[in-house]
């Protein structure tokens, strides 16, 4: 069916394009007349939340986001770092939340494909994936069905793409029941000199469009993705797109080898509302007008209209201004190599986006205004309230709670996940996922790699977002250091709930507060990110989940640290504040897993203590001391003992502190780390007096045993820690 | 030694299996494009892993009936070393150059993990650098990697010691009937595997396990 551009523009229309009545007015005043039809849908498309940020733009801008190492931040496909020898990383996080809960495999298919192109678009190689994935609670009955669909369309995406998927998250929660979450991390190799821009410039040049053809899947798409589910939800699977990881990949080829021989001026890929998005950010950026003739485009369905063409969200399509001298050698690559190539528009100077479609002009509008001018909000918002005290946490059998934490959904092993993606491709991969962070190898140099992680707590973020945000960047920027790595930037993806709602608000910009904080004091800027906002049913939102995606750099990857012992006999050693082992139980894993209870404040974050004890656990590492290395996160030293020991098939004794040792083994105190030295190497632990560097065990044999409780074999840890998934998926 | 790899749309291993051979040969690879009809003059030509036009057909189809793989086959024909590295395998396989079929993986899931293999046929060009029923350790990454064969064709590539690889020590990863992991051609020179030896060759990849295969194929055996 056809969607003719002739339709009278009605009230019912235009709050069924997601526009408030004063949004409207203000196209009215912009624009001076009433929108046409494919209008309305170009406004619909370029000012929703998704695209412009409107809610958290005010907030987002408060982050930081520069550093020596810095080439782009925010605003461009992807962050671009610096990493040495005239390379760069690029990377970015974004969700694809809600297409995800309604089509889980073409879902978090398209996510995968979406974050790709952010990345090579900017003339990366894409090295690296990770998937932060949260799903609703284990037995309500839709959340089967999408762990294994979402599971399934990342790996089916990212295998056949090609990239090593190196770490992500996966966690449950009965608030995501009625919206699972899928943030798709991508991270590129790129040479510094040869970073590709969206902006374009000089006028009078061709815009070229390339990739797959258009179709009507996905129109309207961002538009969904910025409203609330209810239960009309099944009628909105025809927003959702398909994914075609071939086409990606001979695109991938394509672009780079265009891009390689200087034909390229200005590239975008389209990726929510296409077309629309893509045309109008390449000229905004470049001051430039921009004059789009959609009988050129190539589709793949009849009678399209105007409106369709220019929201259409098909995969796997990409927009560039070219060297009008090199068109002809840019048509014969993209060609070879199977992909649609057409002359569809050109720059102008006239500051106007003009479309034209069969002979009649279907828009003409104010380019700089439709990207610059979306409305922007100071939403109303609250502190949110505190957290019910932690109640008395009665003792625990240390021995049967690490066993029941280790079986648990959210800390048992992901194995069943990990291993339906491609962690190995492309032959670079020193870490894989079940460890602190994912590492690859910088293909080329001798020595140097880089260490992926992805994190946040959103039970944390829950009882106060302001130290959850904090929380999240501290234990990314931590996962990191365990491996050796220096820290060096991140990408945020922040999802939340209703910001019209003032609580949520409050939420978002008490996280956005923690994070800069903390990306502040650890000189770990935000170099990109993504906002998904109305994740909620029915008008229950989720919980609040800001994931933070890291990057490092390791200079000597042969001095990488990595989580299982090294050898047996060797001393452990606990690196944290001064003072207790651990204390902090509120909202812990303990408390949640053994007693069903949610309260207390979540455990604070001293970021001059992070910095402090990361750069020491560091410099072990990297003097070649530390034999192994791991953060203490989500089941405190316990469970981190256990992973330790279960990489490795090594056990250990630990010994016990004080008389409350259900707080020494499961609190969740921040700001610390397990290392394990030899004991020729004990004497090179420098004391460093801010800091409590304790031996509380050795090494060896085949259990670990915990102060007073029994011993465990690390066989009976690994039983625990590998069955769940299994179980739970029928496998 | 001279070796061309064979590069088609999709395919994603390629640039894994240029390095292995780069890095142990000590020289490149020539290349070949899915439309080339002719292949240098060579003594092995590889077909590397991925999703050659995206699999969206039966896993090779689409591949095996591509231009350059009518002169791959003349020149299997001719005693040209050629080996296929999982949906290398599978495009060898629908091309009619080896024995068998390779189906969806039993769990119908796609896996990535480590296996061990056991080297059933070491009397072999491409396996000389192993002692007869060594275990090696090696990677697997495949959705379609079953090996299948009607019972009279089992019994026959058993009987002439046609299957060179086996999954061992329990970690068949897919299914596949006696544990099959690599089959050669009757002729000797065509081999088969669904495991990526060339993502086990140096420090960095945790072992070197795979190396002896390329070795003993470039004549690089200490």
């Amino acid at each position: 069916m056809t969607i003719r551009n002739d339709i009278p523009i009605t009230d019912d229309l235009i709050a069924s394009h997601g526009l408030k009545p004063d949004e409207y007015q203000r196209i009215l005043d912009l624009i001076g007349r009433e929108p046409t039809f494919t209008e309305l849908g170009i406004f619909s498309a370029m000012w929703n939340e998704h695209c412009s940020y409107k809610s958290s733009r005010k907030w987002l801008r408060t982050l930081p986001t520069s550093g020596p190492r810095v080439i782009q931040g925010p605003g461009e496909n992807a962050g671009v770092v610096d990493i040495g020898d005239g390379q760069a990383v690029v990377f970015k996080m974004e969700s694809h939340n809600h297409p995800s809960y309604i089509e889980p495999y073409q879902g978090a298919a398209t996510g995968m494909g979406g974050i790709l192109r952010d990345v090579f678009t900017m003339g990366a190689r894409p090295i690296a994936a990770m998937n932060a994935l949260r799903f609703g609670e284990p037995d309500h009955p839709k959340t089967r069905h999408l762990v294994s669909g979402v599971v399934a369309g990342v790996g089916g995406y990212g295998n056949s793409f090609g990239v090593p998927t190196v770490g992500g998250e996966v966690q449950f929660d009965a608030r995501y029941n009625g919206n699972c979450l899928v943030n798709a991390f991508a991270a590129g190799l790129a040479d510094t000199d040869a970073i590709f821009y969206s902006k374009a410039s000089g006028v009078g040049l061709p815009v070229v469009y390339l990739g797959a053809k258009t179709g009507r899947d996905g129109v309207g798409g961002a538009t969904m993705a910025s409203a609330e589910f209810d239960e009309s939800i099944e009628e909105k699977r025809p927003t959702v797109q398909v994914g075609d990881p071939f086409t990606e990949k001979c695109l991938l080829e394509a672009c780079l080898e265009l891009m390689a021989s200087g034909a390229v001026i200005a590239i975008q890929d389209m990726g929510a509302a296409g077309l629309t998005c893509s045309a109008v950010e390449m000229g905004a950026k470049g001051d430039l007008g921009i004059r789009l003739d959609l009988d050129r485009v190539p589709v793949r369905e009849q009678h399209m209209s105007a409106y369709e063409m220019m929201l259409s969200e098909s995969q796997e399509r990409m927009l560039m201004v070219l060297r009008p001298e090199q068109e002809e050698e840019a048509e014969a690559i993209f060609r070879k190599w199977g992909l649609d190539f057409a002359i569809v528009g050109e720059t102008t100077d006239d500051l106007r986006f003009r479309v034209f479609h069969q002979g009649e002009e279907v828009a003409n509008l104010p380019i700089k205004e439709l990207g610059d001018e979306a409305p922007e909000y100071d939403r109303p918002w609250v502190e949110p309230k505190a957290p019910a005290p932690l109640g008395p946490v009665p003792q625990v059998d240390v021995a049967d709670a690490l066993l029941k934490l280790l079986g648990s959904p959210d800390l048992s092993s992901r194995r069943w996940v990990w291993e339906q993606y491609d962690t190995l491709i492309q032959g670079n991969s020193l870490q894989i996922p079940g460890g602190d962070a994912g590492v690859a190898r910088v293909e080329g140099h001798e020595t140097k790699a880089l260490a992926f992680s992805s994190d946040v707590n959103p039970r944390y973020c829950e009882a106060d977002a302001y130290e959850g945000g904090k929380q999240a960047v501290a234990e990314c920027w931590r996962n990191l250091t365990a491996t050796g790595a220096l820290p060096l930037a991140a990408t945020d993806n922040l999802n939340f709930g209703n910001p019209e709602r003032p609580e949520i608000m409050g939420q978002l910009v008490h996280a956005i507060k923690g994070i800069g904080e903390a990306c502040r004091a650890l000189d770990f800027p935000i170099v990109s990110g993504n906002v998904s906002l109305y994740n909620e049913t029915s008008g229950q939102g989720i919980l609040p989940t800001p994931t933070i995606g890291g990057v490092g750099l390791i200079d000597d990857w042969s001095k990488m640290a990595r989580i299982g012992f090294a050898a047996a006999d060797e001393i452990v050693v606990l690196i944290g504040p001064k003072g207790a082992w651990g204390w902090h139980l509120g909202q812990s894993a303990l408390l949640r897993e053994v007693f069903g209870r949610s309260e207390g404040a979540p455990p604070p974050v001293d970021l001059a203590h992070e910095k402090r004890a990361g750069d020491y656990v560091r410099q072990l590492i990297r003097d070649g001391v530390a034999t192994a290395a791991h953060d203490l996160s989500d089941g405190g030293l316990a469970v981190a003992l256990a992973e330790m020991a279960m990489a490795s098939g090594i056990g250990a004794t630990v010994d016990t502190w004080g008389a409350d040792e259900a707080a020494a083994f499961f609190g969740e105190d921040q700001g610390r780390y397990l290392v394990t030295v030899s004991r020729e190497n004990f004497g090179k632990l420098h004391g460093d007096p801010a800091l409590a560097v304790s031996q509380i065990g050795t090494t060896g044999g085949s259990s670990l045993k915990l102060g007073n409780a029994r011993a465990i074999s690390v066989e009976e840890l690994k039983a625990a820690h590998e069955g769940w998934f299994p179980a739970y998926m029928g496998q | 030694m001279k070796s061309a790899v064979v590069l088609l749309p999709g395919l994603n291993r390629d640039r894994d299996m240029i390095a292995a051979l780069t890095k142990i040969g000590g020289q490149a690879p020539a290349t070949v494009w899915q439309t080339d009809t002719e292949i240098p003059d060579v003594d092995l030509i590889v077909i590397p892993g991925g999703f050659s036009y995206g699999d969206y057909l039966r896993c090779g189809a689409i591949a095996a009936r591509m231009p350059v793989m009518r002169a791959v086959a003349e020149k299997a024909a001719k005693g040209v070393m050629v080996m296929g590295v999982c949906n290398g395998f599978q495009i060898l396989l629908e091309a009619g150059l080896l024995p068998g079929a390779l189906m969806r993986n039993a769990s119908l899931n796609f896996v990535c993990r480590e296996v061990k293999l056991e080297v059933a046929n070491a009397n072999t060009a491409f396996t000389r650098g192993y002692t007869p029923g060594q275990i090696i350790r090696c990677p697997v990454a495949h959705h379609d990697g079953n090996f299948f064969a009607d019972a009279e064709t089992l019994a026959r590539i058993e009987g002439e010691s046609q299957v060179v690889f086996r999954y061992a020590d329990g970690t068949n990863p897919n299914g596949s009937l006696n544990d099959i992991a690599g089959v050669i051609s009757d002729g000797g020179n065509v081999l088969g595997l669904m495991p990526h030896p060339e993502n086990l060759i140096e420090a960095a990849h945790g072992g070197t396990d795979g190396r002896a295969l390329f070795e003993g194929l470039l004549g690089k055996a200490a």
